[in-house]
């Protein structure tokens, strides 16, 4: 009789995790979000009722601190914030938004490679006349350039992601080396440790096409050109000798067994990290607050890391390189898209926002006026030792970044970039090959979506 | 309708009682009726007549009849998940079945304590939704944590990493046996109880081995659950998703966002804005479930119906 029990609780459970999964597996449904109005359901407390609401979705850590700040310095609107996933657990929720014609919020956050996939589905509202012109010289050209698509702006810049070579002091000193300058330093440096029994170098995730798009932006290949005015052309050159160079060169140092290609970002590889396996991490300002969130520079490796400049291609031209980086966009589902902008370029302005984001490393922000004073080019980071990271490494960066071309079918590209790179780690393609058939594949794609592709 | 206007006055009492019966009956099917046809029939047609169109990009959506079909068809990421899943079904489905059934049979042999708690500790993985079970494989594939790892490590040797592309199948394979072996063990347990065990009597008197009961009897007697299964687990690993979903985010290099027609599916509607293709993909892998299943079944006709 027990057993009987037992087995038919079990069973219910079962069943109830049946349904839980089918829910989860096949839930891309605008279940959040109120579509703009009032009485949407807002994660935060909306204290002065009587005005108009704005609803946006946000997803980072101090999303709700940071809307209690706009809330309390604003009469005339309100921000109804809901955090509807971070990343493309957001975008997956906003595109079915889209196409189905309500559900999203006035505003959305975006990170700067999916605001033209965005824009072509005509989905976002060009800030150009409604506010853009207030706070044009808080930003660099580059930080406008990545949320515009061709003369429109479709975003208001929050944060970015200036690159920078994180390292670990002590595998560097351990095997005499200085961080290297120039990508073939970099190989040599890695030969070096690898010959003397040392760890992987860097890696080579296929699961970061961003990263790996920024890469061979460095070296001077434009992927995408896209202008909105002329909808249906596209430039795609994705195998130009310049993309060529990149993967070959990253596909050499994968074959020669210097770099690691485990995907990034997942508790392996974070584990990984802080077991020292990696001599290396190339990427952005926001990566040590990441890193610290997920336990790195604790313990064992605790006050090991610093960070210096990206290696180059060419020292006496060096090109600055960035990786994510989100801004607030204002859909074309909301009621009252002058007030929305409002919100879009309100919310993480403010002093105490910004203050905030930065000095607990959420974010590694636009606004010129943080960038220039002297309280966050001086500040010692910890993570980092101490080191004036921001004055060393990337404000410089930020500053010199000119911002990349997006283009309408990212999605698409990033999925087919992230097959090549694993077949390059997989040893089947050569970097050139690899280009070729990236090539072939998104161009193929583009056709069909539409486009008239310059090759 | 015009017929029933003609009809004499004499027939007309009893029309109307009869309609009032059937309304009735209309009223009790009602609950069921609307939900089915609420949350069941309308989206599947409402799901066929968005893939009767072809959206892109630029030039908006028009209406293609079959082109999405004809175009999935030729699509090599389709074809090639198509292909993945039926090569998966060959080699799960069988290992399945003949694990679930060994376990029940050994099962329903032992009559202990100890066989209880086996068939609840065997049963127990599909308890676990196919989800959590994926991640707590990810983890126990793991280089870093995985109990994998620190066993070969014992004997000096790497690990196999199960979610690199060479091995994913295989780490495939074992997470969706362990989940659902269990689950099918269970069938064949009920329906190895339902055998009457005066056979079992009769055999041994006439000399059976053991052996001789499970091959003779007890297989032959289970073998409508055995097919049951069978047609489940086609079913379900066809239209595999879940788990490669998840691991996706542990491997993405070994896992594309193609790697089966229901994730293929899933990225065409959610990441690419393109519900009509994801539709028309769901449907043509609909279409590749129900030949599978009709060819199977018309290719264990005969061999089923010797039970009866």
């Amino acid at each position: 009789m027990k057993t009987k029990i037992v087995l038919a609780a079990i069973t219910t459970l079962a069943l109830a995790g049946a349904l839980a999964a089918c829910s989860a597996g096949g839930d891309g449904g605008a279940s959040t979000g109120g579509g703009g109005n009032a009485d949407a359901n807002c994660s935060n407390t909306i204290k002065k009722k009587d005005a108009p609401i704005v609803t946006l979705w946000a997803w980072y850590p101090n999303s709700e601190a940071v809307v209690d700040n706009f809330n309390e310095e604003h009469d005339d609107v309100q921000v109804c914030w809901t955090n509807a996933g971070a990343g493309g657990a957001e975008y997956d929720k906003f595109q079915t938004a889209i196409s189905a014609g309500s559900g999203a919020p006035d505003v959305v956050m975006v990170e700067a490679d999916r605001i033209a996939p965005f824009q072509v589905q005509d989905a976002l509202v060009d800030l150009k006349d409604l506010g853009y012109a207030d706070v044009k010289d808080n930003f660099s050209e580059g930080a406008w350039k990545d949320v515009s698509v061709g003369d429109g702006v479709y975003g208001a810049p929050i944060d970015g992601g200036p690159m920078g070579m994180i390292y670990r002091k002590d595998v560097f000193d351990k095997y005499g080396i200085t961080p290297p300058t120039t990508w073939q330093e970099f190989e040599a440096a890695a030969q070096k440790v690898k010959d003397a029994g040392g760890p992987n170098f860097a890696s080579f995730a296929a699961n970061q096409p961003a990263e790996v798009t920024a890469l061979m932006y460095q070296n001077g290949a434009e992927p995408f050109t896209y202008d909105p005015s002329d909808k249906g052309e596209i430039g795609i050159n994705l195998n130009s000798d310049e993309v060529k160079e990149v993967l070959d060169y990253w596909a050499g140092l994968v074959k020669k067994g210097l770099v690691g290609t485990e995907d990034q970002f997942t508790p392996e590889y974070i584990s990984a990290v802080i077991a020292g396996d990696y001599a290396t991490y190339l990427s952005a300002a926001w990566a040590p607050g990441y890193l610290q969130g997920a336990g790195v520079g604790e313990g064992a490796d605790a006050g090991v890391w610093a960070t210096a400049p990206m290696p180059q291609w060419d020292p006496a031209d060096p090109v600055a390189i960035n990786w994510g980086g989100s801004a607030f966009s204002v859909t074309k589902q909301a009621k009252d898209p002058e007030l929305a902008a409002k919100v879009a370029f309100g919310v993480y302005a403010d002093k105490k926002s910004l203050d905030e984001g930065w000095q607990n490393q959420i974010i590694f922000p636009l606004n010129q006026d943080v960038l220039k004073s002297e309280e966050f080019q001086n500040y010692e980071v910890p993570f980092f030792g101490g080191q004036q990271a921001n004055k060393e490494v990337y404000v410089p960066a930020a500053n010199a970044y000119k911002g990349m071309t997006y283009t309408p079918i990212g999605q698409y590209y990033y999925s087919a970039l992230t097959k090549q790179i694993a077949a390059i780690n997989d040893g089947k393609v050569t970097g050139s090959e690899a280009a070729d058939a990236l090539q072939k594949d998104v161009v193929a794609y583009a056709k069909e979506q539409g486009l008239t592709v310059k090759e | 309708m015009t017929a029933t206007i003609d009809r004499p006055v004499t027939s007309k009492r009893r029309s109307s009682t009869a309609r009032r019966q059937n309304l009735t009956g209309w009223a009790f099917v009602a609950p069921f009726g609307i939900i089915f046809l609420a949350l069941l029939v309308v989206p599947i047609g409402y799901a066929f007549y968005l893939s009767l169109f072809q959206k892109s990009l630029i030039g908006g959506t028009r209406f293609v009849l079959f082109g999405n079909y004809v175009k999935a068809f030729n699509d090599p990421s389709f074809l090639s998940g198509v292909g993945f899943v039926i090569r998966f079904s060959l080699v799960l489905i069988p290992l399945q079945m003949a694990l679930s059934l060994a376990i029940a049979l050994m099962l329903d042999i032992i009559i202990t304590r100890f066989a209880r708690f086996s068939r609840l500790m065997i049963f127990m993985p599909y308890a676990i939704p196919t989800v959590i079970g994926a991640l707590m494989w990810g983890f126990l594939y793991s280089d870093n944590f995985g109990p994998l790892a620190e066993i070969f490590e014992s004997f000096g040797r790497q690990a196999p990493d199960f979610l690199s592309s060479s091995l994913i199948f295989y780490g495939l394979l074992n997470i969706v046996t362990w989940q659902w072996a269990g689950y099918y063990m269970i069938i064949i347990y009920a329906a190895l109880q339902g055998i009457d065990p005066t056979l079992y009597e009769a055999a041994r008197i006439d000399g059976a081995s053991q052996w001789q009961i499970i091959w003779r009897i007890k297989i032959p007697l289970v073998a409508p659950a055995l097919l049951l299964i069978l047609v489940f687990a086609l079913i379900g690993t066809l239209q595999f998703f879940n788990e490669p979903k998840i691991l996706q985010q542990l491997a993405a290099g070994a896992i594309p966002n193609d790697f089966t027609p229901n994730m293929y599916a899933y990225q065409q509607a959610f990441s690419l804005a393109n519900s009509n293709y994801g539709a028309a993909i769901s449907f043509a892998l609909g279409a590749v479930v129900f030949v599978c299943v009709y060819i199977f079944l018309f290719a264990t006709r005969k061999r089923g119906s010797f039970t009866s």
